[in-house]
């Protein structure tokens, strides 16, 4: 036996997961409450000692972590115009596990700066121009940033002809430097930056956040949470050279403040004739929704769906649906006590409101387009209408009444029919929380993550957005 | 291929034409004369030259329109031009601009009003066309 133990410090849980390499197997997950107000040591040890209740004393040849405790890793980008630049620096950051608090586009106000100088992010990635284009906003904003007195580790990632000036400017600041996210027009090269992310989320942001006091019970703490899910769901779907993965596949992840979407492939138009606008997007992509959660941001699901929708999924009035909401913004822990109860189904009818909201936020769009030569079909962003498989993860997914009922919102809907969401899909639940664990544990053992998710991952059947759901019982992908 | 000359263009092919060809060779033989190329290809909008054009720091906007509405998707682009700070920019259009045969001296005369420093017929040659960016932009 070769016991490994996987701990995910999250905002609300530290979550402990003992896997035997060996085995190959799930030995134990055990959550207990994070305790980053005081010492974040404290729940841990909680959470080891329910651990050890269910596993027994082990011998741990490893302890690896990820963490998204105390606010997770908190950015600000910055980029030239919104759509190019400025977006490329927002997938870089989301790509690489990062909360964004501001994405700034052109030159930094007077009030931006104020507001940087208030609260300062973890990292500020400061992007702008194509290599050899403009220089004047990314180092007017340099040296802005040099007029303030906080300090925080900056990425200069912008056009490679202006970061001399932009590095004389910044030489108070930790400055590290990055290959242009858009060296040309219309190119992503975000991966260098995620990488130096990473590396400084590492090296300076674990330790300011009191992470560290447990470092001696850990070999290390590797990424923040969100990047560590993205690392499964990259070795789910593209395999190892020993171990075939499942091929493309989307990932969706409700929790209480946001909701979390993952998509692993290119998708690319379906045919030749489709024209493909905007920029290229990442393989690997996340998107993360601020104002969709089931109980911080409950409001932003029930705006966009509205209050008609979700009061007739639940199966109660809507008067009943804001006095209900109005108990969950008061009560935050407040969970369903029975199996289907009115919290329960208003709660389920917003699991399926932010799925439905998030996947059709991350998916691409098709349009059409009248010439004289016909019409034309236009599609900007990932196609994903080919992808067979979808992971559900997050509490309220976990625990819904009937998620595949709610998976099938993430699927082609005829309300929204040029929103390029799968056409049907398997759908596979990560019932024991163990995604983010299998994204540390990948780092040191990938064949044995891969081998141990596709064990675990639970098939709960077939959606179709058009015609039934085929449900299956068994838990083993094959 | 020729040494560049230091000068940048965005090119492509205005509104809703999808006609691919021409921008390529436009590219090809704007490259060859020492330009630096972002080509946007087709069903360009102007949103789409404008964002090119700041973040490239373009010298010049290359517009292309040859399905005969290029006189609807060109009206604003100079007005937008100069909201995104490219004051001065020099904009040239070019293909079959109008519906029908028109007398080209008046459509000359109606891109100029609309901001454009120079509009091309049907027929023109590429060379035609890098001759005036060469004297427009000062390529030595």
């Amino acid at each position: 036996m070769r016991p490994v133990l996987l701990i995910d410090f999250g905002s609300t849980y530290t979550k402990a997961t003992a896997v035997d390499l060996d085995q190959e197997v799930i030995l134990g997950t055990s959550p207990a409450f994070t305790t980053s107000d005081s010492d974040i040591g404290e729940g841990l040890t909680h959470a080891l000692d329910r651990l050890c209740e269910k596993t027994g004393v082990l011998d741990y040849t490893a302890r690896l972590a990820c963490s998204s405790a105390a606010g997770g890793l908190r950015m600000m980008v910055s980029g030239l115009v919104p759509e190019l630049t400025a977006q490329a620096a927002k997938l870089a950051a989301l790509g690489a596990g990062a909360k964004i608090c501001r994405v700034f586009s052109h030159g930094l106000s007077r009030r931006d700066l104020e507001e940087i100088q208030a609260d300062p992010p973890d990292i500020f990635l400061l992007t702008g121009g194509t290599d050899g284009g403009n220089r004047e906003c990314i180092i007017g904003n340099a040296e802005k940033l040099a007029t303030l007195t906080v300090r925080f580790p900056i990425i200069l990632a912008g056009n490679r002809n202006a970061v001399d000036d932009c590095e004389d400017f910044l030489s108070e600041f930790p400055v590290t430097l990055c290959p242009n996210v858009m060296p040309h027009f219309g190119e992503l090269d975000i991966e260098p930056v995620q990488r130096e992310i990473r590396k400084l989320f590492l090296s300076r942001i674990v330790s300011a956040r009191g992470l560290s006091k447990t470092q001696e019970l850990l070999s290390g703490i590797l990424m923040p949470t969100p990047s560590a899910i993205l690392s499964a769901m990259v070795l789910l779907a593209g395999g190892t050279d020993r171990e075939p993965g499942l091929g493309d596949l989307m990932a969706i992840d409700v929790g209480g403040a946001t909701t979390d979407v993952y998509s692993i492939g290119w998708g690319e138009p379906d045919d030749i004739n489709i024209i493909l606008k905007g920029f290229e997007e990442p393989y690997a992509k996340r998107t993360v929704e601020g104002d969709i959660g089931v109980r911080y941001s409950a409001q932003g699901i029930v705006n966009e769906t509205g209050l008609s929708q979700i009061a007739c999924q639940a199966e109660v009035t809507e008067d009943q649906v804001q006095a209900l909401l109005l108990e969950l913004t008061c009560d935050k822990s407040l969970v369903a006590r029975k199996c289907g109860d009115a919290i329960g189904r208003l709660d389920d009818a917003l699991a399926a409101g932010a799925v439905d909201i998030a996947t059709r936020r991350h998916a691409g769009t098709l349009s059409e387009v009248y010439t004289v030569t016909g019409v034309v079909p236009v599609q900007t962003g990932k196609n994903l209408r080919r992808i067979r498989r979808i992971i559900l993860t997050g509490g309220p997914l976990i625990h819904a009444d009937d998620p595949l009922a709610i998976a099938r919102r993430a699927l082609f809907s005829d309300s929204c029919p040029m929103s390029l969401r799968p056409l049907h899909a398997e759908i596979l639940m990560d019932s024991q929380y163990i995604l983010s664990a299998m994204g540390v544990l990948a780092e040191r053992e990938p064949d044995v993550a891969l081998r141990i998710m596709k064990k675990e991952l639970v098939r709960l059947g077939e959606c179709r957005a058009t015609d039934g759901d085929r449900r299956v019982a068994g838990p083993n992908i094959k | 291929m020729e040494e560049l000359n230091g000068k940048k263009l965005v090119i492509g092919v205005i509104g809703a034409d999808v006609h691919a060809v021409g921008i390529r060779i436009l590219d090809y033989a704007f490259r060859g004369a020492g330009f630096e190329v972002t080509n946007l290809g087709v069903m360009v909008s102007q949103e789409e030259f404008i964002g090119a054009a700041v973040e490239t720091n373009a010298d010049a906007i290359i517009v292309s329109s040859l399905y005969g509405h290029g006189e609807l998707d060109c009206r604003g682009l100079r007005e937008k031009c100069d909201e995104a700070g490219l004051t001065g920019i020099l904009l040239y259009v070019g293909g079959n601009i109008v519906v029908g045969k028109q007398d080209f001296e008046d459509v000359e005369k109606r891109f100029r009003a609309m901001g454009f420093d120079r509009v091309f017929p049907p027929g023109t040659s590429p060379e035609e066309a890098i001759q005036m960016l060469n004297q427009d932009l000062e390529v030595e």
